[in-house]
């Protein structure tokens, strides 16, 4: 089992209800976000495209914060979700500092935080928050070793990329472009 | 100045300025989620149905409470056609609006204290005491036509009926001359009837999606946002007209970046390509249609090379644009739009579109504009309606022939004596809706507030409007109150119940209880048989074949088709206007003195230095209604002024700088606001998002952040048909250096 999302930046309109249903789905101080969304702007007028993307922890294959963790609360779950156990967390902010993607912040209770693929919601078989707000159903989430999986499907069917591959750090997030 | 209505700050009592940060509510939900390896705890929550009040479109949703009475988030509900489980941003932060911690609390009365006047916290009953004998003093000087309403959203109602049962016709709502107005005239004057709300367009199963204006993605109107991105899956071509790369045009096939203001060039051209190439729904035209052959001789000049000159539109562009309509017809939809009040020729440029789409053949036709089908839920019985000696009608003098409803403008005129003549309207109730902000009228409506004898505001926010009032109404959110069934007509039938999640906060009330209340101290118990509104709800519901009971259960109830949502094969089709036919020449259009076929007006531009003041929508935001909502603040906590690159080179502005705007007639911009420097955007205009620059510090997250663009609206193009107040005719320049006191003025 290896959990993934695929993005669709082709219908993706950037209105942040992603980030707005993590916030009350888990609990998200105001001010922080484990989900957001960026806009990136190319060419000059009347030649510009632009691609807007929501973007999160990776939960990368070979992770940079799990592998820098001194206390072992960042770890692999099943499915290859990355986690931060809370109580584990000491708040040294390491983890933050080794993810390429910017994915964590520092929670105002003294841990580090990031998304989790809402793991409350996938174990009984839901999408995660972010997922199954969306308005554009831009987003797929599933297991890539389902080969009858939706995610499988449009990742087999569809132009994709990973953000900052260079950093090696084997990502489960593709975005469809 | 002194003045008899001075305008309070609500905050300056310290009632609204309890600081509660908005962290607070994760404390009581417990943060103890992810304590160990599981990864959560399951928390213990109940669900109960509402529809979201954040915007007019009106999504079934649940609001999902915990064990200890808090509402923890707001989900769309699965089984409602307008949103299919999916809320967007602003209905997800609905919480937002409920735990607000500025919210109304209490109603209040204004009251000189040491010569200086201010509100006092008041009882329900000693406000609604005052608000009944100043009606009824109203009603024994004036007649009851001398009340006004001022209205949005779901307070409305409500508060209509007590007004029609006082004995009053004029209600007024900021949705029709601010908004969708000349839409609806434009598409009535041509099919007989408008494209409602939501919307007829079938985006779901369209070939070809064609926007003007009309941003989707950034307006958030949701049933049309999820199907303009099943458009998108399904390949249908997308052509956006906009100055502007929005979000729509920049998933669109064919984006013409049109110069501002020149659209019905655009159009009238894109009329003579399908008539004259002969791409046209032969036909369709010809069983549905009358007065195409003085369509036809009338646009013979408007060729794209005409066009090209007024729109800087590339002929060629023009006619494969044209083309691809046509190729789709009869499955393409030139979109109506919604927010229509231009350039005070707004009907005229809707009729365009409509006779766009009659000759393409797409109302009636999958993948056009379908038929709607509702269901029509009962009165719960009442007296009858005493009919007014006037109504707002009668204060037209021959102007806005065609306005089917009331103008705000024309009942704020109405509100100011002239020429030393009583004004007609002598008191307001204004239920829901920031008329400072909404209608670009400051000094109409400052002249209004002096000489009103009695201005009622209800909202659940202390809004600009409030600090005008006499008192002040707390109205409770919509998850905490009953309001009417939502019954939509669209492609089925549907009704959604709306119902308390959680009881109302402070003294806060709901609209039906505020209003009932109201009506039995004017002596108009008959209008109001029953002690709860659930009653109300529940023998409404039992006469569509539902009950309170079920609906609690469900919150959304489709109702299956009677009638075909599209012409049926062998089948002729009446449309609604007077022949039945659809009218590409309008003889209503022509008796009234104005043209019967769109012409192309040339509108005023900016003088060197000056740019087009263009506005919209964000789509983490509802104008004010979110301004002080902390999710969506989060998201979006002020509006920037989108400058192209190459004009902010000629000014030396910088990315992220601030600036002051000012207008052509010398208004300068409150606060300062954010520069976006972006491609997005033509030399010729500058873009802001309306909603933002509130001057009002009982507002404690809204207020200073960012530039209010009906500030700057002071060039206000009325259209002669309707009445719409046209507001794109603005140019601003930017100031770098503070202004200062110049400012203040």
């Amino acid at each position: 089992m290896r959990y993934a999302m695929a993005i669709d930046t082709k219908k993706c309109v950037g209105c942040s209800d992603c980030v707005v249903a993590c916030q009350t789905e888990n609990n998200v101080p105001i001010g922080f976000c484990r989900d957001w969304v960026t806009e990136t702007v190319d060419g000059t007028y009347p030649n510009v495209s632009i691609e807007l993307r929501s973007e999160r922890c990776n939960h990368c294959d070979n992770s940079p914060c799990v592998r820098c963790c001194p206390t072992g609360a960042s770890h692999f779950e099943d499915g290859g979700i990355v986690l931060v156990t809370h109580n584990k967390c000491i708040g040294c902010g390491a983890c933050i500092e080794s993810c390429p993607y910017e994915a964590r912040y520092s929670h105002p209770d003294g841990y580090v935080d990031k998304c989790t693929f809402c793991i409350h919601r996938v174990r009984k078989g839901e999408n995660p928050a972010c997922v199954s707000v969306c308005p554009t159903s831009c987003m797929y989430f599933g297991d890539l070793d389902d080969p009858n999986s939706e995610i499988v499907n449009v990742l087999k069917n569809r132009k994709f990329k990973a953000l900052a591959p260079e950093a090696g750090t084997k990502p489960n997030i593709f975005y469809l472009t | 100045m002194k003045t008899r209505r001075d305008f309070i700050k609500i905050s300056a009592l310290g009632l609204g300025a309890t600081a509660v940060t908005a962290g607070a509510a994760k404390a009581v939900l417990g943060s103890s989620l992810f304590g160990d390896d599981s990864g959560n705890e399951s928390e213990i929550l109940r669900r109960v149905p509402t529809y979201c009040e954040v915007c007019f479109w009106k999504c079934a949703a649940w609001a999902h409470v915990t064990e200890d009475g808090n509402i923890k988030k707001i989900t769309g509900n699965d089984d409602d056609p307008q949103c299919n489980g999916r809320l967007c941003p602003r209905g997800t932060g609905g919480v937002g609006m409920y735990n607000d911690p500025d919210r109304l609390k209490t109603p209040l009365m204004r009251v000189t204290k040491d010569g200086k006047q201010t509100y006092r916290e008041a009882s329900w009953d000693e406000a609604l005491g005052f608000i009944a004998t100043k009606m009824s003093d109203l009603k024994a000087k004036y007649g009851p036509e001398s009340m006004a309403l001022f209205m949005h959203g779901g307070p409305a109602p409500h508060f209509s009926h007590l007004m029609k049962a006082y004995g009053t016709g004029n209600l007024a709502a900021p949705s029709f001359a601010q908004c969708r107005g000349a839409r609806d005239v434009g598409f009535e004057a041509t099919f007989g009837e408008s494209v409602s709300s939501p919307e007829v367009t079938d985006i779901r199963d369209t070939r070809c999606l064609v926007l003007i204006g009309s941003h989707i993605g950034e307006n958030m109107h949701n049933g049309q946002v999820q199907e303009m991105s099943q458009a998108i899956d399904n390949g249908a071509v997308i052509i956006t007209v906009d100055p502007r790369l929005s979000t729509a045009a920049s998933k669109s096939k064919f984006w013409l970046p049109i110069k501002p203001s020149t659209d019905i060039a655009l159009l009238l051209s894109w009329i003579h390509v399908l008539i004259y190439d002969e791409l046209y729904n032969k036909d369709y035209v010809e069983t549905y249609a009358e007065g195409f052959e003085e369509l036809k001789a009338h646009v013979k000049p408007f060729t794209p090379e005409w066009a090209y000159g007024i729109t800087t539109l590339k002929p060629d562009l023009i006619r494969t644009t044209a083309r691809e309509m046509a190729n789709a017809a009869p499955s393409v939809i030139i979109h109506p739009g919604r927010h229509a009040a231009w350039y005070g020729d707004d009907v005229q440029r809707s009729r365009s579109i409509a006779i766009l789409n009659a000759l393409l053949g797409s109302w009636g036709n999958r993948g056009g504009l379908f038929f709607k089908e509702g269901i029509k839920i009962p009165e719960f019985p009442h007296a009858e309606f005493p009919k007014p000696a006037w109504t707002w009608k009668d204060l037209l003098n021959g102007k806005y022939p065609l306005a089917n409803e009331a103008p705000t403008n024309l009942v704020i005129e109405s509100s100011i004596p002239a020429e030393g003549k009583e004004a007609k309207i002598k008191g307001w109730i204004v239920a829901g809706t920031n008329l400072i902000a909404s209608v670009p009228m400051r000094e109409q409506l400052s002249k209004a507030f002096q000489s009103l004898e009695l201005v009622v505001v209800v909202d659940t926010m202390p809004m600009e409007i409030t600090g005008y009032a006499d008192v002040v109404l707390p109205e409770c959110t919509y998850l905490e109150r009953y309001d009417d069934i939502r019954a939509t007509a669209h492609r089925e039938p549907t009704l959604a119940l709306r119902m308390p999640a959680v009881g109302p906060k402070n003294q806060t009330k709901p609209a039906w209880w505020i209003t009932k209340q109201l009506g039995e101290r004017l002596g108009l118990g008959a209008f109001y048989n029953y002690k709860d509104f659930s009653e109300v709800l529940d023998w409404q519901l039992k006469q569509v074949g539902s009950s309170l009971e079920e609906m609690k259960r469900i919150g959304v109830k489709k109702i299956p088709r009677k009638t075909p949502p599209y012409i049926e094969a062998g089948t002729i089709h009446t449309f609604k206007t007077a022949s039945g036919k659809i009218q590409l020449f309008s003889h209503e259009m022509a008796a009234a003195g104005f043209d019967p076929m769109p012409v192309f007006t040339q509108h005023p531009e900016p003088q060197e230095g000056f740019y087009r003041l263009i506005y919209g929508r964000a789509p983490m935001h509802t104008f004010s209604r979110t301004a002080n909502n902390a999710n969506l603040v989060a998201l979006m906590p002020e509006n920037s002024v989108w400058i192209s690159p190459r004009v902010a080179g000629i000014w030396g502005i910088k990315k992220d700088q601030y600036v002051w705007l000012k207008n052509q007639d010398g208004v300068v911009s409150k606060f300062p606001v954010k520069v976006r420097l972006t491609e997005r955007i033509r030399w010729d205009s500058v873009y802001i998002v309306h909603g933002f620059g509130h001057h009002h510090e009982p507002l404690h997250l809204a207020n200073g952040r960012g530039v209010n663009d009906t500030e700057l609206i002071t060039n206000v193009m009325l259209d002669p048909i309707m009445g719409g107040t046209g507001m794109r005719g603005n140019f601003v320049t930017f100031l770098t250096k503070d202004p200062g006191k110049e400012a203040e003025a």
